[in-house]
């Protein structure tokens, strides 16, 4: 099958039925989209299907149309988005090992709602785990990258 | 790891301990610098190298800060580079920080500390005991990082691994120049001869440094002259974590990978008694499927996904646990011990039995229940392991690295230290449970069994909540007598598993006699009561219990800090004018802390404006008094936490914004136990197996904590934990001033809905 991931033309042969973060992280390599729990509750492995965030680990490669991007996609560590710069001025990560998926979250958010509220915050990112208990800088970088993309 | 063995079980337990290793080992051995691993490495046949010391290494792309502890969320590989490029003068801009190799050179000198008496005793003998504790634990040699030890373990060393550093890089200059060293300076990774303005860097005089010998432990600068300790740096980590390119275990890439699982018996130390793997093994990509000892397999593959399903395909049955079945025969196992004679006897004084029989209807006594908990790190345990040419290689995140490359030494005798490599990668969170070394072990038997291929063996998140060490559960039975403003009697009975024990039948580690951390936190207490005795019970399960954040702390602030305020409601007292009169004179740190919490919130009681609920606590855990207070109210939706603030007292703050984040994040990870926490056992088996059954707070359910940071203490501190065991009694108390209903059992959703 032909996947389109961060504007790369990618074939693939897999069962229709592997998830899309196995095809991500074991067979094309991009290993920036994280495994947490397999069932769609954490929210590590977000990717972007077109710009809608969905949860890789649990949709199926095989179901999936349209252009993923990944966190690889997103910047690059020379040029990083607004989000990212916003993540790293406030010094968001503890381990980051859910920081990929948060950004994919609040990068969806941001897009579809460019002055969220923090309610807008809390039902976009809800189903982002993040163990070391980063909300206060999130939700702070989210509100900093939603003023510095209006400026832009 | 093997000299501890050596130490008898009665020297480890008592502060004498330290005289004891000063004679043993001779204090002369113990002045001798440690070797430096990196001369060893496989880095050190690089060109250009040159390491002046274990914690540095000089090449042509820079100076490297070997950051030996294992960066886990909690930026201490920038708060120990920090401390190296303020005695060092490095452009912050430029410093890359490693973990390093394993190696006994990189011990904690202060893991003894703790049981070298009260941490709130800063008279001279007390110091004097602590420092003596040093040498036992260099010989010792344990490369860990946990208890909140690694800032003040490095704070002189890493300043004097900086200057001393800076010593021989300046007098390899002034030889280059022929000048007098003393009138040379440094800056920004350069020495700099200010008569002419000539400039040499770091890069070009480190090999000539490299053989000048210099102090190991020159003079430090001043604080007042401090350049970045004390400020908020930008973390090294930090940017790669927001692009995907920070490497976990999970992402290292080895040619000719394969991809593992594990499928391993749900109940402890239970066996295969029957199984078919012929189904599995049929499977699309699955390469083969291996028994590990009698109780487990792996499977492997080469997709992690495959591997999985071939591991839901195998049929197996296994034999029954050796423990009892369900958590209410686990709970009565505990009740039982209390009929046993107590595991130890601490903070005894005068004689509360005297007290409680004239007390009459003044006796308060209370119960408390606490479960047992999983670490559940966001990323699954994974380790990456090759077995080649007599050569091991293990890729993972380690709190503990030569504990793990001593656990694979011990499975073969042709292992050496120079044989086993442990690469630690950045961890995906790790709060106690990446000290456990089972992940890799099991790893290393698996890449065993590939032809020299590299392995990567990643559970699924069903493997790790059901293979924890967990927390364990916990029953404490308090009983107290007022005075007119403080307690005048106070016995505590606690009954939990022994960590130590259940370690000593998985490593090297000794089994203690009586273990400190059962109590901790009920006991070293600055509680200045008259008549008091803490005692302790261990109810033995082949249950694997271990280091959860804060240890005997996360449990015993609750159950002291509820008592407390149990005692002072009823006196009808305010618990903290009766704190304040407790604590006397014994820690005039902890009186600020509270003091200062108190101030932030503007106190006057339980009942705040608006109809909200206030809870006071305070924990001295890891050397930093932490006084906390949470706001509660009601909403049509259930209790919702308001509000929690903090004050800390770490002695030195070495990075203010860094310090935020850990209180913050200890304190989302206590009410995240204290609201939903629990693992429970059905047939034996772990019944929690994910995110919905045992939940992590969200970003909705997280209150605004604001975090005041203080620095009266006498001696620094380090704050990954020490936010943990107040938040939960803090949230309990809050809810009894809302509600009148006392909790006194966790989770405390078993008992009000939370929002």
């Amino acid at each position: 099958m032909k996947l389109n991931i961060n504007g790369n033309d990618h074939d693939i042969e897999v069962e229709a039925e592997m998830p899309l973060l196995w095809v991500l992280r074991d067979e094309v390599g991009l290993t920036g989209t994280k495994f947490g729990c397999g069932i769609a509750q954490c929210g590590a492995c977000t990717v972007h299907v077109d710009g809608q965030p969905i949860r890789s680990c649990s949709h199926p490669v095989g179901q999936i149309k349209g252009k993923i991007t990944t966190i690889e996609g997103l910047g690059s560590p020379d040029v990083m988005t607004k989000v990212q710069e916003a993540w790293i001025e406030h010094q968001t990560p503890q381990c980051g090992y859910c920081q990929s998926g948060q950004i994919m979250s609040a990068t969806a958010l941001l897009s579809a709602n460019p002055s969220p509220t923090d309610e807008d915050i809390d039902r976009a990112m809800a189903g982002n785990i993040c163990r070391c208990g980063a909300y206060p800088r999130i939700r702070a970088a989210i509100h900093a990258a939603a003023k510095s993309m209006k400026e832009a | 790891m093997s000299t501890l063995g050596k130490i008898t079980r009665r020297t480890f337990m008592v502060a004498s301990v330290a005289v004891v290793g000063g004679v043993v080992f001779g204090t002369y051995k113990y002045k001798q610098a440690v070797p430096n691993p990196l001369l060893g490495s496989d880095d050190a046949a690089k060109p250009d190298f040159a390491s002046l010391n274990p914690y540095l290494k000089i090449d042509q792309n820079g100076v490297t800060v070997i950051t030996p502890r294992a960066e886990m969320g909690q930026g201490i590989h920038s708060t120990l580079a920090m401390l190296v490029a303020e005695e060092l003068d490095l452009d912050w801009k430029t410093i890359k920080t490693e973990h390093g190799p394993a190696s006994n050179s990189y011990y904690v000198g202060i893991m003894m500390e703790a049981m070298a008496g009260h941490m709130y005793d800063h008279s001279t003998k007390a110091n004097t005991i602590r420092d003596l504790t040093h040498i036992p634990a260099k010989f010792m040699g344990m490369q860990l990082t946990g208890g909140s030890m690694s800032t003040p373990d490095g704070f002189v060393k890493m300043r004097s691994a900086g200057a001393s550093a800076r010593l021989s890089l300046t007098l390899a200059a002034a030889k280059e120049w022929d000048v007098k060293a003393s009138t040379l300076k440094t800056d920004d990774g350069h020495v700099i001869n200010p008569a002419n303005g000539e400039k040499l860097a770091y890069t070009a005089l480190a090999v000539k440094a490299a053989a000048i010998e210099a102090p190991a432990e020159p003079p430090l600068r001043d604080p007042s002259q401090w350049r970045y300790l004390g400020k908020s740096m930008p973390r090294t980590d930090i940017p790669a974590k927001t692009n995907g390119t920070a490497e976990f275990a999970i992402d290292v890439k080895q040619a000719d990978m394969l991809h593992a699982t594990v499928k391993m018996s749900p109940r402890f130390g239970a066996d295969i008694k029957s199984s078919d793997t012929s189904k599995a093994e049929a499977m699309s990509g699955v390469d083969k499927i291996i028994q590990l000892d009698n109780n487990g397999f792996a499977i492997i593959a080469n997709n992690t996904w495959r591997a999985f399903k071939a591991a839901d395909a195998i049929e197996v049955e296994w034999d029954k646990a050796s423990y009892p079945e369900d958590t209410a025969g686990i709970f009565k196992a505990y009740e039982d011990s209390f009929k046993t004679e107590p595991n130890g006897t601490f903070d005894e004084k005068g004689d509360v039995e005297l007290v409680f029989a004239d007390a009459g209807g003044d006796l308060v006594e209370a119960e408390y229940r606490v479960p047992h908990l999983a670490h559940s790190t966001m990323e699954p345990m994974t380790a990456v392991a090759q077995v080649k040419d007599g050569r091991v290689d293990i890729w993972t995140g380690s709190q503990t690295p030569t504990g793990f490359r001593d656990a694979i030494m011990k499975l073969d005798e042709s292992l050496t230290e120079d044989n086993v490599h442990i690469h630690t990668t950045l961890l995906g969170g790790g709060f106690g449970r990446r000290s456990e070394t089972d992940f890799a072990v099991s790893a290393y038997k698996i890449a065993k069994q590939t032809n020299g291929k590299p392995v990567k063996v990643t559970w699924s998140r069903e493997e790790d909540m059901r293979h924890d060490f967990y927390r364990p559960a916990a029953i404490a039975r308090f009983k107290g007598v007022m005075g007119a403003k403080k307690p005048e009697a106070l016995d505590a009975q606690i009954a939990s598993p022994s960590i130590f024990l259940s370690m000593s039948k998985r490593s090297t580690m000794p089994a203690m006699g009586a273990d400190p951390l059962i109590a901790e936190g009920t006991t070293g207490q600055p509680d200045d009561i008259e008549n008091m005795r803490v005692r302790t019970y261990t109810p033995e399960l082949d249950i694997p219990v271990g280091f959860w954040r804060s240890v005997g702390a996360s449990y015993n602030g609750f159950v002291h800090e509820s008592f407390m305020d149990e005692l002072a409601a009823s006196k009808a007292l305010d618990p903290i004018a009766m704190r304040l009169e407790m604590f006397g004179d014994l820690a005039p740190t902890g009186n600020k802390v509270v003091e200062k919490v108190a101030e932030m919130a503007k106190w006057s009681g339980g009942k705040g404006a608006n109809g909200v609920g206030r809870g006071f606590a305070y924990t001295l855990s890891f050397g930093a008094h932490t006084a906390q207070i949470i706001d509660v109210s009601i909403t049509d939706r259930g209790i919702k936490i308001d509000k929690v603030y903090c004050a800390i007292d770490v002695g030195t703050a070495i990075d203010p914004r860094n310090i935020e984040a850990q209180v913050q994040s200890s304190i989302i990870y206590g009410l995240t136990s204290a609201m939903t926490g629990e693992i429970t056992f059905e047939n034996g088996e772990v019944v929690q197996s994910n995110y919905h059954d045992y939940p992590a707070m969200r970003i909705h359910e997280t209150p605004e904590i604001e975090v005041a940071i203080l620095e009266n203490n006498p001696r620094i501190t380090g704050v990954g934990e020490p936010g943990t065991p107040p938040s939960i009694p803090a949230l309990a108390n809050a809810i009894f001033a809302l509600t009148g209903k006392r909790i006194r059992e966790l989770p405390m959703n078993k008992h009000v809905d939370f929002i």
